[in-house]
């Protein structure tokens, strides 16, 4: 059993990230850290760039939780991604993290979030950013 | 004293209200495009053709103008960001820009970027205020051999300058040339090229095979070879303008300027040669040597002011002679075409308070910019994030929609897609489509004066060469050549040099 974390470079990523490592000490059981990208634009905000990455590694060498960090490009949406590899490992859980976002924005945006709490078959531990997790 | 009396006129048009909205639009939409690789000036300025039909000539001419100087504005920002050159005139100030962004330094080359071209963009449009006029009384009284002789040199220097080798170059220039052909002969009333066709008979719509090519061929181009993942954007950071970088920058600034405008004056390939060649003028002119490479200031602010000073320097033979020398010039002359009105000597006394209208519209336009483009610069990056198949969809779709409302038939459809498969074609060989453009536009003005000439001299083809102003073209077209391929293997050695100086090498794609 695994848990999943959908990771993205901003507060509620890191929030979902810590959250996770906790979740994986109390349950002793392996993460799965995974930043994605369509990588059909230009410039993507929730690919993590290499320093963003190797602080993410830093954090979980720390933590001593056994952990797999992988990043992917693909035609495919982060909240597909998440759940695809979710059913993949047979998680146990998967960990995002949720942002603050007016009505409006949700529906022009739509929200991976939500997709990935109507699609997963897995327990989904959703986690918003605190004031520790630095500025957005 | 006239010239200024008319240029004041013309500012008294240009602050109409109606005219500083299509002025902002313009310099919005400008730099909008030019932030976005892969989408230039000329395609943006071709899609919009068939929509500003309905405009009054000189609202339409304020907004081209406006997205002509915005896209040398915007280019920059992406170049410096983003590593990847925005239009093909930035690809030298990604070298420098890219290497001061990533030292912490963005900010003050943005601010350089943007004052220089603001700078040297004023003292262009200045150059061509008083140029402009001179050369088009001096026009007026040349001959049809004179103009045969003219559009010679711009037809051979234009396929000499763009592209990898004269060869393709001119190879692209005979594509437009026989698409200009296709039609009813003028004179004779000969179908030419047509195949029976009646689709044919009236010629090719010079929009749908503008929009073909640039539009259409663009996006299949891109659209075939997409490269997959996000590119690392630098922050924003450090200080706007020390005054250290000020010391640093205002004679750059000013060099740009002068080395930028006489190259878009002579049809010598347009804005990207003289960067190239402002950028290794600074960098033998720089007290600061050892910093090339590694983020100097003034490898920005010479070639984004070199870039700027030749898109007015463009202006002056598009004007007064009716001579497109880049591919956004050539587009321009079809929207004067699409009035009814032809660029060229007699534009200055027929539509005078036209052509004084637009130049004031570029002091306007170089202001605005200036005012939107460092502020808003966060706005602009934020373009980058639109997904790439988006775009291409909705610039194929806006594509047909034009095309479609020029004529309003299904056969100018077919033809945008199969001009489109061809410029497509055109790109993925190495040919370059700016010649062909010229060509098409060019050839039909080339044919009529030919022959005109043939008409007068009774057959004697000696007419064309005896003119003295026809001569002295022929010789300056040799002059030309031999400078051109000079400073084009200037561009390609500064070019290598600098690609071997670098770890990673510029990303260039679809610089049209």
């Amino acid at each position: 059993m695994t848990i999943v974390v959908g990771y993205v470079p901003k507060p509620e990523g890191r929030a979902a990230l810590r959250a996770a490592v906790e979740e994986a000490d109390l349950r002793d059981q392996p993460l799965y850290v995974l930043n994605t990208s369509r990588g059909d634009a230009y410039v993507d905000p929730t690919f993590a760039p290499a320093e963003d990455l190797a602080e993410v590694r830093r954090i979980l060498e720390e933590s001593g939780v056994p952990f797999e960090l992988e990043q992917r490009v693909g035609g495919r949406d982060g909240a597909d991604e998440v759940v695809a590899a979710a059913d993949r490992l047979g998680a146990s859980l998967i960990v995002i993290g949720l942002r603050r976002r007016t009505a409006t924005g949700k529906l022009i945006f739509g929200s991976a979030a939500q997709r990935i709490l109507l699609d997963a078959s897995c327990q989904v531990l959703a986690v918003k950013a605190g004031e520790a997790d630095g500025p957005g | 004293m006239g010239d200024i009396g008319l240029l004041m006129d013309g500012f008294a048009a240009v602050i109409q209200p109606l005219y500083l909205l299509y002025a902002l639009i313009g310099v919005t939409v400008g730099t909008a495009v030019g932030v976005l690789p892969g989408i230039g000036p000329a395609m943006t300025v071709a899609l919009l053709l068939p929509l500003t039909y309905s405009l009054e000539p000189a609202a339409a001419l304020i907004l081209f103008a406006g997205i002509y100087y915005g896209g040398m504005y915007g280019g920059s920002t992406t170049s410096i960001l983003l590593n990847t050159p925005g239009e093909a005139a930035s690809i030298v100030t990604a070298l420098e820009g890219n290497a001061m962004a990533r030292a912490g330094r963005g900010a003050s080359a943005l601010a350089t970027a943007a004052i220089g071209s603001f700078v040297a963009g004023t003292i262009a449009t200045i150059a061509l205020t008083f140029l402009a006029p001179a050369v088009a009384d001096l026009a007026v009284q040349l001959g049809p051999q004179d103009f045969v002789a003219l559009t010679v040199l711009a037809f051979l220097t234009v396929a000499a300058m763009f592209g990898a080798s004269p060869a393709r170059g001119i190879a692209a220039l005979a594509v437009g040339l026989l698409l200009a052909m296709i039609g009813t002969d003028s004179l004779t009333g000969q179908q030419r090229f047509t195949f029976g066709l009646p689709a044919l008979a009236d010629g090719i719509d010079v929009v749908v095979v503008a929009v073909g090519i640039f539009a259409v061929g663009e996006a299949l181009y891109v659209a075939s070879r997409m490269r997959k993942g996000p590119l690392p954007l630098v922050p924003v950071g450090g200080s706007w303008m020390s005054r250290e970088d000020l010391r640093r920058s205002w004679k750059p600034w000013l060099r740009g300027a002068a080395v930028g405008f006489p190259i878009g004056t002579i049809p010598a390939g347009g804005a990207d040669v003289a960067t190239f060649l402002s950028y290794s003028m600074e960098r033998k002119l720089s007290k600061h040597k050892e910093e090339f490479g590694h983020g100097a200031i003034e490898g920005v602010a010479g070639p984004e002011s070199a870039n700027n000073a030749a898109a007015a320097g463009v202006l002056v033979p598009l004007l007064t002679l009716g001579l497109p020398t880049s591919a956004t010039a050539a587009i321009i002359i079809v929207a004067f075409q699409s009035y009814g009105i032809q660029p060229g000597p007699l534009l200055f006394e027929q539509e005078s308070s036209l052509v004084w209208t637009l130049i004031a519209s570029l002091y306007i336009g170089n202001l605005l910019l200036l005012v939107l483009n460092l502020p808003l610069v966060g706005i602009w990056v934020k373009l980058l994030q639109i997904p790439r198949p988006y775009l291409y969809a909705g610039i194929l779709t806006f594509a047909a929609l034009g095309s479609y409302a020029v004529g309003a038939s299904t056969a100018d459809m077919m033809l945008l897609f199969a001009v489109g498969v061809l410029g497509w074609g055109m790109r993925q060989f190495g040919f370059p489509v700016a010649p062909a453009v010229v060509g098409l536009i060019l050839g039909p003005i080339a044919e009529e004066q030919l022959r005109r000439t043939l008409a007068i001299s009774q057959g004697d083809p000696s007419a064309l060469v005896t003119s003295p102003f026809a001569a002295a073209v022929y010789t300056l077209l040799l002059v030309f050549l031999a400078v051109g391929i000079y400073l084009k293997r200037r561009q390609v050695r500064t070019e290598q040099e600098l690609l071997r100086s670098r770890s990673e090498p510029v990303i260039q794609e679809g610089t049209s």
